[in-house]
């Protein structure tokens, strides 16, 4: 049996598929369970699809490749805890596609810098991060103030991912653009956006210039709202059916 | 081209049987030292698996004999922060922000708690040394939008300024050109008018023709001498700090569009003990009130 090894040295495709069936048993028992057990993903209140516009600024903090350098996962350890606040749950990632846990800091970690600082921080220092961050190394992002966000296909987008699990409904994708126009309009309505994402979403002009739907408006509203989901006053870190 | 006899090819070792274009495979033992971790590694992960959570199965995992959790840690490990400074923050938790203030070795535990935590909260808008900038308050000098008191600075900190929280403070100036309240005509003279305050030359008819402009607009709050209000968050007119720039272009864009900063309300993300100890810190490095 020891010298049956020969067939598969010396055919590349035997080999190959050889490799593949190896290299996959980690995968299927390390990873696919995750997906179907009840407990990975915690049982929290509060986590919702994102509204349009959040998923608008999500789209361009991917295309700018914002997660090259700043994680969206506080571990459970103490010091990050100490630093960011509660550490990160499966539950508040669940909608993310893709997620954006990131393993590597240059910049610090996001998943819990909704409401931290203002909105005319964040279009600040996204303009010119080292007007308020002296020692900071991030290149500015300027242009997102000048780029009117592209409202047309915000429909697409989020009919797109509920191909992949997110669970928007019909109203709430049929009313895509009109909801994201509510939340940089406080004077509208909104009574279409607070029955889709509840009442806690931010609505306001986010980049300071309420004349124009910019991506800057986008990706603040995308940041505001980050971490900030679940309630962790009621959140018990501590139960069992939330330890891991 | 005939390949070169390998140096250590005396003969000793036989091969493998393979050969490849005259390239044969000796088949020499592997190196003991590294035969033997790698079966006490083999030995290890048996013993990983019976002791850690290891192995997923059709409805949860295995918990391990250790029943080791990271998040059980981490609530233990905060839990024995917690105590570690249950001592002192009982303390600032108990006394009054000025009884902190007054005691010298509780005050110096403040102070060290509030330079962390300003350094790692506050620093990204008011600076590391909390001069601020333009936009964000000088917390260093004397000038205080909404009071310098340390009960002032203490519910600033706890709800902030314009917050969305419901105890936060508030106040909007309106915005007197893009709303067209005032023509631009009489923004520009009120900004001659606010130049002429604050005791620098300006254009006197534009400051006679906006006299009765600001005394219908901004009285209200910046007051009949435009000394403020630092129960509305007005800001001094008179002085030379200007939180938006001092230069007409400035005074005049303020004017316009009207401005009013925000501030996070901490409260919920610092505890309490935190917040106290973070506001005698500011208090104590400016130029108090």
């Amino acid at each position: 049996m020891w010298k049956n090894h020969s067939k598969l040295e010396r055919h590349s495709l035997l080999l190959v598929l050889g490799i593949l069936l190896v290299v996959s048993v980690g995968g299927l028992v390390e990873i696919a369970p995750l997906f179907f057990l009840e407990g990975t993903i915690e049982k929290v209140k509060g986590v919702r699809p994102y509204t349009p516009l959040e998923q608008a600024g999500r789209d361009i903090y991917v295309r700018e490749g914002c997660y090259v350098c700043h994680s969206q996962m506080i571990r459970p350890l103490r010091d990050e805890v100490e630093r960011y606040g509660p550490y990160s749950l499966a539950a508040e990632s669940m909608y993310d596609h893709p997620f954006q846990w990131g393993s590597k800091r240059t910049g610090p970690d996001l998943a819990r810098v909704g409401g931290k600082y203002s909105d005319a921080w964040h279009v600040q220092h996204l303009a010119d991060p080292r007007s308020v961050v002296p020692e900071s190394i991030m290149p500015p992002y300027a242009f997102l103030a000048h780029k009117d966000l592209k409202v047309d296909d915000i429909e697409a987008r989020l009919r797109t991912l509920t191909r992949v699990g997110v669970p928007y409904t019909e109203a709430a994708l049929k009313n895509a653009e009109a909801d994201l126009l509510a939340q940089v309009d406080p004077t509208a309505s909104g009574a279409s956006l607070a029955k889709a994402y509840g009442d806690r979403v931010n609505r306001r002009d986010f980049d300071g210039d309420p004349e124009r739907l910019t991506e800057m408006d986008a990706l603040v509203a995308y940041l505001q709202m980050l971490g900030t989901l679940v309630d962790f006053r009621t959140y018990e870190a501590g139960a069992a059916e939330n330890l891991r | 081209m005939s390949a070169p006899e390998h140096p250590h090819d005396s003969g000793s070792v036989g091969t493998t049987g393979h050969e490849w274009d005259g390239i044969r495979e000796l088949d020499n033992p592997l190196p003991r030292w590294w035969l033997w971790i790698f079966y006490a590694c083999i030995a290890f992960a048996v013993g990983y698996w019976v002791l850690m959570p290891a192995w997923p199965g059709l409805s949860g995992y295995t918990k391990g004999i250790l029943g080791r959790s990271d998040r059980a840690e981490v609530v233990e490990q905060l839990a024995r922060l917690k105590t570690l400074r249950g001592a002192q923050n009982a303390r600032l938790a108990k006394a009054s922000l000025q009884e902190i203030e007054q005691d010298p070795g509780l005050q110096a535990h403040a102070l060290a708690v509030g330079q962390s935590v300003f350094g790692d909260n506050c620093a990204t808008c008011h600076g590391v040394g909390g001069t601020g900038g333009k936009g964000y308050a000088n917390l260093r000098d004397d000038v205080w939008l909404w009071g310098g008191t340390l009960d002032d600075i203490h519910r600033t900190l706890q709800y902030g300024i314009r917050s969305g929280h419901p105890q936060a403070r508030f106040s909007q100036m309106p915005a007197f050109g893009r709303d067209q309240i005032l023509t631009p005509g009489q923004v520009g003279d009120l900004t001659e008018y606010v130049v002429a305050l604050s005791g620098r030359p300006a254009n006197p008819a534009a400051v006679q023709r906006a006299a009765p402009v600001y005394a219908a607009n901004c009285v209200a709050c910046h007051g009949p001498e435009g000394r403020g209000d630092p129960l509305q968050g007005a800001p001094n007119l008179t002085d030379r700090e200007w939180l938006y720039g001092s230069a007409r272009k400035d005074i005049q864009a303020q004017i316009h569009g009207g401005v009013g900063g925000v501030m996070p309300a901490w409260t919920g993300r610092l505890d309490p003990e935190t917040l106290k100890a973070l506001a005698v810190y500011v208090h104590a490095n400016a130029a108090g009130q």
